[in-house]
């Protein structure tokens, strides 16, 4: 009764994609400086985007049963992609092959760490969510703001962190984003705008929010991101995080990323709606739902949002599909998925269908590819040996920053352990 | 006889007790197939099937507010939060609804739910995940707040705490999860709102309750090497408080410390120390001190080691209570001066 899934059989949803607002924030200023105007290959026959502001969803829910995913009709194949290849700058698109690429191996890189016992605590990794993040990365505007979930170092890296300050975080070195405070669930960084990772679930919402809140305050044109996942959709925090951003007409885009799964309970065991995109039309927010193995999808549906959020300050919802490629976290070994799901993830690797398409585009030459596997290779292990050579945060830093300035009563002061008496 | 650890015995004891009653539910994220991210729930969903056992969105405080519903009419419901501070989502229904209910209500409605929440750090987590939660849930009346050191008692105190007809947070302390110990099971240890002696002593009582036992329990054995014989009393219910057990045993020794990793200020340790001062004043030979973790938010876990009551930092606190000589104005462990202490 109450584990009830249900089977979704229409196929996934499109975005209807606006041309000319594609920013290249993940470009080098020149690239951006000649990008072209991304056209939007998604036609009006194409774009059955959700797009009923206004009204309630049609609130039917779909007849079906099963326990698992089903595969049938469910995603599309990659040749669906809508993005017309011809259409990009080379130079673009392989800068997109390397960023997804430099998460990828980077989360691996992070994984052995964590298995060495060289990264402390709880640590998710992005595998399988690289062209999601690339694509929402390069929607964003170097001013824009982003909040994530704990599943925050490829964004981090994609927001403009370097490997560096990020491995060293996960590490839990002085160096680290948040001077090995942090650690992997809590990236932060001032300078590029990357306001956090949260291990709450559903705690940044209402932070985003607020940001928000501040920049329509001031009259800025800057656009907050709110990442999260699909079970996120189901906390308090969510609902009353988009009342309010609907109510005041906050810049805010919430970004949930559906891998269909939050741990280990299914989106349809979760969600009395769990086709999320229409979860905003309760607050009359605008839902798109993409297919988050697409960067470019990805990129033009996000920017066409952010741009939209931007000129109109109104909140939009964005739902990037996409698959897990490992457990939960490092530690989850994943028993709870079948044989089938795993295989369906495996099959659905946003890098290696992105490099075949790039191959067969004649974009990516054999040297190329080379090259740029080189290159990612080396910028990680630069980070790992940087953070491994970084030294620990020192037992006085206990007592820093708990507040602005001293207290009285500061537990180092305390009588009671003169261990760390000054 | 046979070796259980401290999460065996808990999935034992949700096991008996789903067998036995077939009012109690169980229900939380990821508690049914998965079997929770400690395994407390394992194989209960298989065996009592998703009635009974299920998975909940990720919604705590959709999870502790049905859990209220449930209990009002008849079910007997034990929910989890997966880790300490995912409980505070669901904080305002325990302060506002679970502990109130009966009184409200005149003693028409009573609510006979568990809220069974991980809690504590020594695992290596991070923020969020190595709180000690426990003096929130303390400080309200009408919550009964139990928490185990043993496999024996994990088993005896949710069974009882399921039996009860009043709402009971149940901490369990993470660390101690993979604890082993023999235990015949099903057992019924001591009952739930009393503290025990763990440990006889003469010198000095030490108290502590959770994943702190077996530190303390520790630092008494190290602490006799050097000719001090300290008691150990493990608290088990935090509240109610079994002022009878400590008072006796302080009044006893004469001298007390408190341990736990929960922040010292405004911890459980201060009301301890409160209520053994108007009980024990004039048979003790030093203050009651306590031993807690620093008022600092959950630190990573390079420096947690520090951060948590360690048997060095337990010594030194007994050292202090040892010899009444250093009870002088100017050792630094006399209150009122400590503003001029390392500053
Ligand atoms: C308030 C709260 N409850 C529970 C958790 C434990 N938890 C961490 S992640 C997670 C699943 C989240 O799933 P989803 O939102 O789909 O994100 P995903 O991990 O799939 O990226 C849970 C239950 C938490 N961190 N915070
Ligand atoms: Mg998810």
């Amino acid at each position: 009764m109450r584990v009830l899934p249900r089977q979704l059989d229409q196929p996934l949803l499109r975005p209807a994609v606006e041309p000319g607002v594609g920013a290249h924030a993940l470009a080098s200023p020149e690239q951006q400086a000649t990008a072209p105007a991304f056209s939007g290959s998604t036609g009006p026959e194409e774009a059955d985007s959700y797009v009923e502001r206004h009204t309630m969803a049609d609130t039917a829910k779909p007849k079906g049963g099963g326990t698992t995913r089903s595969t049938g009709g469910r995603r599309r194949s990659r040749k669906d992609s809508p993005s017309n290849i011809a259409d990009e700058q080379p130079k673009v698109l392989l800068e997109y092959y390397r960023q997804m690429l430099l998460i990828r191996r980077f989360e691996e890189r992070t994984g052995q760490a964590y298995t060495q016992a060289r990264i402390g605590g709880y640590c998710h990794l992005n595998l399988g969510e690289e062209a999601t993040i690339v694509g929402l990365m390069t929607a964003l505007q170097e001013r824009d703001y982003l909040f994530t979930n704990y599943r925050d170092h490829g964004y981090a890296i994609g927001k403009g962190m370097s490997p560096r300050s990020v491995m060293a975080e996960l590490y839990g070195r002085s160096t680290g984003a948040a001077k090995g405070w942090g650690g992997s669930m809590h990236m932060y960084d001032t300078e590029t705008r990357m306001l956090g990772g949260y291990g709450i679930v559903g705690g940044q919402l209402p932070l985003a929010t607020g940001a928000a809140l501040a920049i329509s305050y001031r009259g800025g044109d800057e656009v907050v991101m709110c990442q999260m996942g699909d079970g996120t959709t189901n906390i308090g925090a969510w609902h009353e995080s988009l009342n309010i951003a609907s109510l005041w007409n906050l810049p805010v885009i919430f970004v949930v990323i559906n891998n269909y799964t939050g741990m280990g309970t299914p989106v349809e065991a979760s969600s009395a709606e769990p086709e999320l995109y229409k979860r905003g039309s309760a607050f009359r927010i605008e839902g798109v739902r993409v297919d988050g193995r697409d960067v470019l999808a990805v990129r033009d549906a996000a920017a066409n949002l952010v741009e939209r959020a931007r000129s109109e300050q109104r909140p939009f919802l964005l739902e990037a599909t996409s698959y897990r490629m490992k457990g939960h976290s490092v530690v989850d070994p994943a028993k709870y998925r079948t044989k089938e799901q795993v295989e369906e993830a495996r099959s659905n690797d946003p890098i290696t269908a992105f490099e075949a398409t790039l191959e067969k585009a004649g974009i990516l030459t054999e040297e190329a590819k080379q090259e740029i596997a080189d290159s990612v290779r080396e910028e990680v292990a630069d980070a790992a040996e940087f953070a491994e050579n970084s030294p620990h945060p020192e037992v006085s830093t206990l007592f820093d920053y708990t507040y602005a300035t001293p207290v009285a009563n500061e537990s180092r002061r305390m009588p009671a352990d003169p261990v760390f008496a000054e | 006889m046979a070796e259980f650890s401290m999460g065996q015995a808990l999935n034992r004891a949700l096991r008996d007790a789903l067998a036995a009653d077939p009012s109690v539910v169980v229900y939380g994220e990821d508690v049914g197939p998965l079997g929770g991210v400690f395994r407390v729930t394992d194989g209960l969903t298989a065996e009592f099937g998703e009635d009974r056992v299920f998975d909940s969105p990720l919604a705590e405080s959709g999870i502790v507010g049905t859990a209220v519903g449930m209990a009002m009419y008849g079910r007997r419901p034990v929910v989890e939060m997966q880790f300490d501070a995912f409980g505070y989502p669901a904080f305002e229904q325990v302060v506002s609804h679970v502990a109130k209910m009966r009184n409200r209500t005149r003693g028409r409605v009573g609510l006979p739910l568990v809220i069974r929440i991980p809690y504590g750090g020594g695992i290596g987590a991070v923020e969020h995940h190595g709180d000690s939660s426990e003096m929130y849930y303390a400080h309200t009346p009408g919550l009964h707040v139990v928490t185990p050191a043993t496999p024996a008692d994990a088993y005896s105190l949710l069974r009882e705490a399921i039996e009860d007809p009043d709402p009971v947070v149940f901490l369990e302390p993470k660390r101690r999860y993979w604890t082993k110990a023999e235990v015949d099971l099903p057992v019924r240890t001591e009952p739930m709102d009393r503290a025990v002696v763990r440990r006889t002593g003469t010198d000095v009582t030490l108290i502590a309750y959770g994943p702190m036992v077996d530190t303390v329990l520790e630092a008494a054995e190290a602490a006799r090497e050097e000719g001090c014989a300290a008691e150990v009393v493990d608290l088990r219910s935090l509240s109610p408080f079994d002022d009878q057990t400590v008072t006796a045993s302080v009044r006893r020794t004469g001298r007390a410390v408190v341990v736990h990793e929960a922040a010292t200020f405004g911890g459980y340790g201060a009301e301890v120390a409160a209520r053994v001062t108007e009980q024990c004043f004039h048979y003790l030979e030093a203050p009651v001190l306590r031993v807690g973790g620093f008022d600092i938010p959950y630190p990573p876990p390079e420096l947690e080691e520090y951060h948590l009551p360690s048997v060095d930092r337990i010594l030194g606190a007994i050292d202090r209570l040892q010899w009444e000589s250093e009870w002088t104005a100017e050792s630094p462990a006399v209150p009122g001066r400590r503003s001029e202490v390392g500053v």
